[in-house]
């Protein structure tokens, strides 16, 4: 498994409800079945992993997670977790505070645009930065907002949220095995992952609206 | 749906099998119907596959569509050519393994399968029903199919499956008898009928109805409304598939001519096609129970189920967990309508899975041998099971 999800699995209570969005083959929603007991649903776009996850026994959504994410009644979950797909999205804010009302707490993974060799790229060759976690062109890629972890942070206080733990980590090329990097995370980490909570979700709601 | 069975090509199958009959709601003990009239005895033809668990926990209930019948794998004899109409998902190994479950379809009530329907006598008349029978309802039979589980001493299943009017079927069960019900397969379904849908199936029964030798329904004993039926059948059958699937399949392909024949005989080969398609069901089906069933599935409206308020409302009794299947080029009832379902199935916060599979043979894809399909139910099964079991 990715060794962010393992951090991220590592978080999730057992016996809770989880709901994974983007879980591709759903690698993390069946590690934490047999090892956490959780009642698990993913929501995934493409068929085949679909088709993959319900193979493995388990509950999965065909369709778009911000379309998919709306039926929900308030507190269906303890647990939404968005890995590696926040930077993906067209309106992150909104799309984080109407997973405050599905869930109670969110987690939130996602490439740090701050790591020293993207920024490197920027200032010596003056272009936009490609790395093994953001391996795109600046015109094909699917990352459309530039996140830092810095950026993150600032924007979870602007909404009134709280980040009830947050960890950087470092990660090999096939992102199975890694480190956490505690030092200057936003200049360190490849990745950044947050649990947050809502504390003040129904203004943050409202600002979105 | 005969039209999509064949031999297994790897020669597995279920064998042969035989159709068998309970009787019950004997007089004065009649069922009374949703529309309120009473109907007795009821008999219901049913087959079964595999074997029942001394825990009697590893049933699958089998709900049949429009035109299908309780055969539903293997055969009835040696010297039959077709299997049931599921011959690829049911039988040893298969999608629903026959060496795991006690798989039990039943013909449905209203229809031409061995059920009480329109054309099996009348005991208060002696002579088949014709339109003396009362219209039925998907909740009807639901109610029937409920019964032969009692009498087969069965109290809960592990799954109830169906596609299309099987699928209502399922739904209506997931409602009508939630502690009964561990899962529902819904497949290519809705939880009502477009106005398109009941469109389709007016047009087809004001064929039937036109036909000279209908006679209101009393044509048992002489000549019947085959070219009526035929229609309707040929009407039903370009619902059932896509432009895609047509087109792919004959496109403006001439039926064995060079040019057109500028008199009204068959000229492309779709015509011929359909028209061989409606000869065929004529001589398998009753062309009064197709009005009832038709009239059945337009009639079923979950949203509206018992007064309710929406579908939310409705389902909100239900209790198994859902696996919904959509197909990408289906027509008659779209992935929207299986996304609605689904959508209320979240509100309520069931356990549910949906999958739209991309095929371009439109609604009847349910029906065509498809092994992710069958790994699909196979694999969904076995969670069942253990989750039930645990």
């Amino acid at each position: 498994m990715r060794y962010d999800l393992s951090i991220i699995a590592s978080w999730i209570e057992p016996g809770s409800k989880v709901l994974d969005l983007g879980c591709g083959e759903g690698d993390l929603l069946h590690f934490l079945e047999q090892t956490k007991g959780v009642d698990g649903t993913g929501i995934e776009k493409v068929e085949a992993k679909v088709m993959r996850c319900i193979e493995r026994g388990l509950t999965v959504l065909q369709g778009d997670i911000i379309e998919e994410v709306q039926d929900y009644p308030e507190n269906a979950f303890d647990y939404v977790i968005v890995s590696q797909t926040l930077q993906q999205v067209y309106a992150p804010a909104q799309l984080l505070s109407l997973l405050l009302t599905v869930g109670r707490r969110v987690v939130v993974s996602f490439p740090n645009f701050g790591h020293w060799k993207n920024r490197l790229q920027v200032l010596c060759y003056g272009r936009a930065p490609i790395s093994p976690q953001l391996p795109f062109e600046w015109y094909n890629t699917p990352n459309i907002r530039v996140v830092t972890i810095a950026d993150f942070k600032r924007f979870i206080g602007k909404m009134g949220w709280r980040i009830e733990r947050e960890t950087a980590i470092n990660t090999d090329h096939h992102e199975q095995h890694g480190n956490v990097v505690r030092w200057r995370p936003n200049m360190l980490a490849t990745y950044g992952i947050f649990l947050v909570s809502g504390q003040g979700r129904r203004s943050g709601a409202k600002q979105s609206s | 749906m005969s039209e999509y069975t064949d031999r297994d090509a790897a020669g597995v199958s279920v064998g042969i099998v035989s159709k068998q009959f309970f009787t019950f709601a004997r007089p004065p003990e009649e069922i009374v119907l949703e529309s309120g009239a009473r109907l007795g005895p009821v008999t219901v033809a049913y087959e079964t596959y595999g074997q029942l668990s001394p825990q009697r926990d590893n049933v699958v209930v089998l709900l049949h569509a429009l035109s299908g019948d309780c055969h539903v794998a293997g055969y009835h004899s040696q010297h039959d050519l077709k299997p049931g109409w599921w011959e690829s998902m049911v039988g040893p190994g298969k999608g629903i393994d026959t060496d795991k479950y006690f798989v039990v379809c039943s013909s449905i009530l209203g229809s031409c399968g061995g059920t009480t329907g329109p054309c099996e006598n009348n005991p208060a008349s002696g002579r088949p029903y014709g339109l003396d029978f009362p219209v039925v309802t998907v909740g009807d039979m639901v109610m029937v199919q409920q019964a032969l589980l009692e009498h087969l001493g069965i109290t809960r299943v592990l799954a109830v499956i169906g596609g299309s009017l099987g699928g209502m079927q399922a739904l209506e069960w997931s409602v009508r008898y939630p502690d009964r019900v561990a899962s529902v397969v819904a497949l290519a379904t809705t939880m009502r009928h477009s106005a398109l849908a009941i469109a389709f199936n007016e047009i087809a029964r004001q064929a039937i109805m036109a036909d000279p030798n209908w006679r209101q329904g009393h044509y048992y004993g002489g000549p019947k409304p085959d070219t009526g039926l035929a229609v309707a059948r040929m009407i039903g059958h370009v619902t059932y598939l896509s432009d895609e699937a047509m087109r792919r399949k004959f496109g403006r392909r001439l039926q064995e001519k060079k040019d057109f024949s500028f008199q009204f005989a068959t000229d492309f080969q779709v015509e011929s096609y359909l028209r061989h398609q409606g000869d065929k069901f004529v001589a398998r089906f009753d062309a009064n129970s197709f009005l009832y069933v038709t009239k059945a599935a337009d009639y079923f409206d979950l949203e509206r189920r018992g007064g309710a308020a929406s579908a939310v409302e409705s389902l909100a009794a239900a209790q198994a967990r859902f696996l919904v299947v959509s197909f990408s080029s289906d027509w008659l009832y779209p992935t929207y309508q299986s996304k609605e379902l689904v959508r209320a199935l979240k509100k309520n916060s069931l356990d549910v899975s949906f999958c739209e599979i991309k095929a371009d043979c439109g609604h009847d894809a349910f029906l065509i041998p498809n092994e992710r399909l069958s790994r699909l139910i196979a694999n969904f099964l076995e969670r069942v099971q253990r989750e039930i079991s645990a």
